[in-house]
């Protein structure tokens, strides 16, 4: 049976169980006159669960496991010479073995290839046969323990609430499997990569050229790969800066007047437009620099007698800045907004004017959440990825002119994963190293941030 | 300003501050200008970025088609004489549509003038005939009036974005096929109408019949995905961590974990899903399952922020009355609390969804930047999305792509604004103030 329509019979037989254990407590009750521990249809939800969960746990088990177990189970049929070789030719083995379980034939397979793939159909079908048999049984039996259970005193409602709570803290783990998964599938590679590659070598090199990889490998080709991530840094921290040149200016402003000087109408206006800038998808901001920023920087740079490079740093940062506006101008205006009025009052009462006292009263008291603000920006533009995937450059230079291209961690991490790759080069591996550094700088930006508006938080209650 | 060296008398005082005030009053103005002028920076940016693919999108939405007289010749077109799909798709639709279009220029002769008028037609216009000949078998035999679509550089130059002016040799198309067109535009075949293709083409390389509709199923699938894995799993975590958990260490991690999940950048949720779904799980590429787990991982912060928010909100009477009364703790979460909540809840939830579905990096990672003509039919099967065919569109070069691409940017925009309306609709609705 497939997987499918096993889980939908497990479904049909735990909703059955639920009907008969229903029905069985409500007979008791009507019965005689014994006082029932729980409502009925705790009875009948005690009885379902205990018949439909434990199958389902078994059915996902096997639905992931089997391939796993199978996959070590066909290396007896490799001949030593390939077991021999090293990952890249076993994972290349056993794709030819997939190949003929899955019908395709590529030339002439080996007599072993052919054997392991009979060999994997055929456990295929006993694995189908048993997990149909045990997925079936544990189901019935286990509603038929359920079943047994049912009697006036028996607590069900405890135990049903008992699951649900161990269903609600299995839920909220799943924030840390993902954060656990994160930085597992992340380090293990980047691991690996620091194998081939010294980590000095990457996080000290000038110089950025996984390209030459295949050339290197073929023993063709002049150049040599080199996996510097300076170059990339200095374009994100380029980039960024630029984005920050644009939105810190923009969205600060916009912040002081709409929490200070607006009216409610332009303020109820204003603010929603400004937040429609954060709800565009990136690949739209991406596509507006591409095709409108990119050219009209250039032609304009022209027009002053400067040359700039089609997919200039300047461009991507501007529209990243665009991107990035609202997110400082709502974070500050929250805080601006937070800062007492018997502050503002005080400084009046001095007989401040009303830029005065913004500039001397409200914004010192408000700047750690603006700082704090600010630094959640700069993680946000660090970690941007399809404004620079469209707009920025490939090319790995060294540079801090902004009107040159430069490539940034996010565009080179998406380049190299993108499409079919191996997983044994250090190009591609190369690529989990990069999104391990912009994981760790993104969490300590976001630590820092949290750090600083913890400590000045409270300092006006 | 007055100040702490020397006594003042009051009137000294009140001299030196009536001197300062015109400067304070000006400084007051700048400031107050630079507001108005930050703000009105960022509204200019929000007009270009509309007007830029609105101007480029709203054309986007329509294409060039040519009507001509076909006749449609059953020998040819059903080669296997039995009128089914499979037959009228095998048949000779093309030949049939080059003879149409020569007749309708008077029968030019010459190979190169042939090969101009055919050139005018899309490369699909034998698959439409024979699309047309499966929707409409009783034509079979007869002479019938059929529209096709424009190749996209006669198209391009229909809008006027290749000019009769330039150079021949410069020109996509040469004065041949100009005049043709010219000739086909004078006899009134040739019309500007909503593209059909744009809605229920699928993924080409050809402008003129490169549609959204493959994408946006699957995108709509991946949503799906999406949904149904991070509504129940956010909504679990919201409630166990507001109505239930202890203040201890396992629950600090958790919220800190919520925390640093926001902040991880989208690219790392894919890089994750590519490297724990696909290589150590071997699920295929490509398939609007991984893309809706990754995206669910990543929009489950939202949702669990926003749920507690929403949990939060509902009053503690009411649980003390409901605990009073004599439910239980889960009775009164499940009966009362949620319940309560659960507009909130949707709000986050819908909020979260947009958010999915403008998300375009991690779905490169695990692959649905394929070139996927088929139309997905389940979750298993290969797809691609809304905003990755937007990302794959902007790389090409034909005038007529950036069009294609700034109209499928609106049905994205379209879907995201209706999305935010209806959370906004939601939260003033049904929201209660206590």
């Amino acid at each position: 049976m497939s997987i499918s329509s096993l889980a939908l019979y497990v479904l049909v037989i735990g909703m059955m169980y639920f009907y008969v254990g229903q029905r069985t407590s409500l007979e008791q009750r009507a019965n005689g006159d014994v006082r029932l521990h729980s409502l009925p249809h705790y009875y009948g939800l005690w009885t379902g669960l205990l018949s439909a969960l434990p199958a389902f746990i078994l059915l996902v088990i096997f639905a992931v496991g089997d391939d796993i177990v199978f996959a070590q189970m066909v290396k007896q049929y490799y001949p030593a010479a390939v077991l021999e070789q090293d990952v890249a030719q076993q994972t290349i083995a056993f794709a030819r073995v997939m190949n003929v379980v899955d019908g395709i034939r590529f030339g002439n397979p080996e007599q072993w290839v052919l054997d392991a793939g009979a060999a994997w159909i055929t456990w295929q079908a006993t694995s189908e046969m048993l997990m149909s048999v045990i997925v079936l049984a544990v189901a019935l039996g286990g509603g038929l323990i359920g079943y047994r259970q049912i009697a006036p005193d028996f607590r069900s409602r405890n135990g049903v609430e008992r699951i649900i709570l161990w269903g609600l803290v299995a839920s909220s783990t799943v924030a840390i499997l993902t954060t656990v998964g994160i930085v597992l599938s992340v380090l293990f590679e980047s691991i690996r990569f620091f194998q081939l590659i010294p980590p000095q070598d990457f996080i000290l090199g000038l110089e950025w050229n996984p390209q030459f990889e295949g050339a290197e490998r073929a023993g063709s080709g002049n150049g040599e790969a080199t996996y510097g991530m300076l170059p990339m840094f200095v374009g994100t921290l380029l980039i960024s800066t630029v984005a920050l040149t644009v939105a810190v200016p923009v969205g600060l402003f916009s912040a002081i007047y709409l929490a200070e000087y607006a009216t409610p109408r332009v303020r109820s206006v204003v603010k929603p437009l400004l937040e429609i800038l954060a709800g565009v998808p990136t690949v739209v901001y991406g596509f507006f620099a591409a095709l409108t920023v990119a050219p009209f920087v250039r032609s304009a740079g022209e027009a002053i007698g400067l040359e700039v490079a089609s997919e200039s740093a300047l461009a991507a940062g501007l529209v990243m800045g665009v991107m990035i506006i609202p997110f400082i101008s709502s974070l500050s205006d929250d805080v601006i907004n937070a800062v007492p009025q018997s502050l503002r009052d005080a400084a009046y009462g001095l007989g401040s004017t009303k830029s005065e006292t913004v500039r001397q009263v409200v914004l010192p008291a408000a700047l750690p959440g603006i700082v704090a603000a600010v630094i959640l920006a700069v993680s946000r533009a660090i970690g941007e990825t399809m404004i620079v995937v469209m707009a920025a450059g490939l090319a790995a230079n060294l540079s801090f002119n902004p009107l040159d291209a430069v490539t940034t961690v996010t565009s080179q991490i998406v380049t190299i994963l993108v499409g079919d790759q191996e997983f044994e080069s250090a190009k591609t591996l190369s690529a989990f190293a990069l999104a391990l550094m912009l994981i760790i700088i993104t969490l300590a930006l976001n630590f820092f941030a949290l750090q600083i508006v913890k400590k000045y938080r409270e300092q006006y209650d | 300003m007055t100040d702490s060296r020397g006594r003042l008398s009051p009137q000294e005082a009140a001299k030196r501050v009536a001197a300062t005030l015109g400067r304070r009053g000006s400084s007051e103005k700048r400031f107050r200008y630079l507001g108005v002028a930050a703000i009105s920076t960022a509204l200019m940016f929000l007009v270009l970025l509309f007007s830029g693919i609105l101007s480029n999108g709203l054309p986007g939405m329509f294409q060039h088609y040519v009507t001509l007289e076909v006749y449609l010749d059953k020998e040819r077109m059903d080669p296997q004489g039995d009128m089914s799909a499979a037959s009228l798709y095998a048949g000779d639709s093309g030949k049939i549509v080059n003879e149409s279009v020569l007749k309708a220029l008077g029968e030019p002769k010459g190979r190169m003038a042939k090969k101009a008028a055919r050139s005018i037609m899309s490369s699909a216009s034998d698959q439409r005939l024979a699309q047309f000949a499966v929707a409409n078998p009783e034509l079979i035999g007869q002479t019938v009036p059929v529209k096709f679509a424009l190749d996209d550089d006669i198209d391009s130059f229909m809008r006027g974005f290749i000019s009769r002016e330039t150079p021949q040799s410069e020109r996509r198309i040469n004065d041949q096929v100009i005049t043709y067109v010219d000739r086909l535009n004078e006899a009134g075949l040739i019309s500007y109408e909503i593209s059909d293709y744009l809605f229920f083409g699928s993924a080409s390389r050809n402008a003129e019949i490169a549609g959204i509709k493959g994408a946006l199923i699957g995108s709509i699938l991946t949503l799906a995905v999406c949904l149904v894995i991070a509504f129940p799993l956010g909504v679990a975590t919201a409630v166990y961590l507001e109505e239930i958990a202890p203040k201890n260490r396992f629950t600090e991690i958790i919220e800190i974990n919520i925390n640093n999940l926001a902040a991880v950048p989208s690219v790392v949720f894919g890089i994750m899903g590519l490297a724990i779904f696909i290589v150590a799980f071997g699920m295929p590429r490509s398939i609007p399952l991984v893309g809706g787990v990754v995206l669910a991982l990543m929009t489950l912060p939202t949702i669990i922020i926003s749920s507690r928010a929403a949990i939060r909100a509902v009053p503690p009477s009411i649980r003390d009355a409901a605990l009073g009364i004599g439910a239980s703790r889960m009775q009164t979460i499940f009966h009362h609390v949620i319940p309560l909540a659960m507009p909130g809840m949707l709000t986050g939830t819908i909020i979260g969804m947009a958010q999915a579905l403008g998300e375009t990096a991690p779905l490169l990672m695990i692959g649905m930047v394929a070139f996927i003509v088929d139309v997905p039919t389940g979750v298993v099967e290969p797809a691609t999305a809304l905003p990755v065919q937007i990302f794959m569109w902007a790389d090409f070069a034909e005038r007529m792509f950036i069009q294609k691409t700034s109209a499928a940017i609106i049905v994205l925009l379209a879907f995201l604004i209706t999305m935010n309306a209806a959370a906004i609709v939601l939260r003033k609705k049904l929201e209660r103030r206590w």
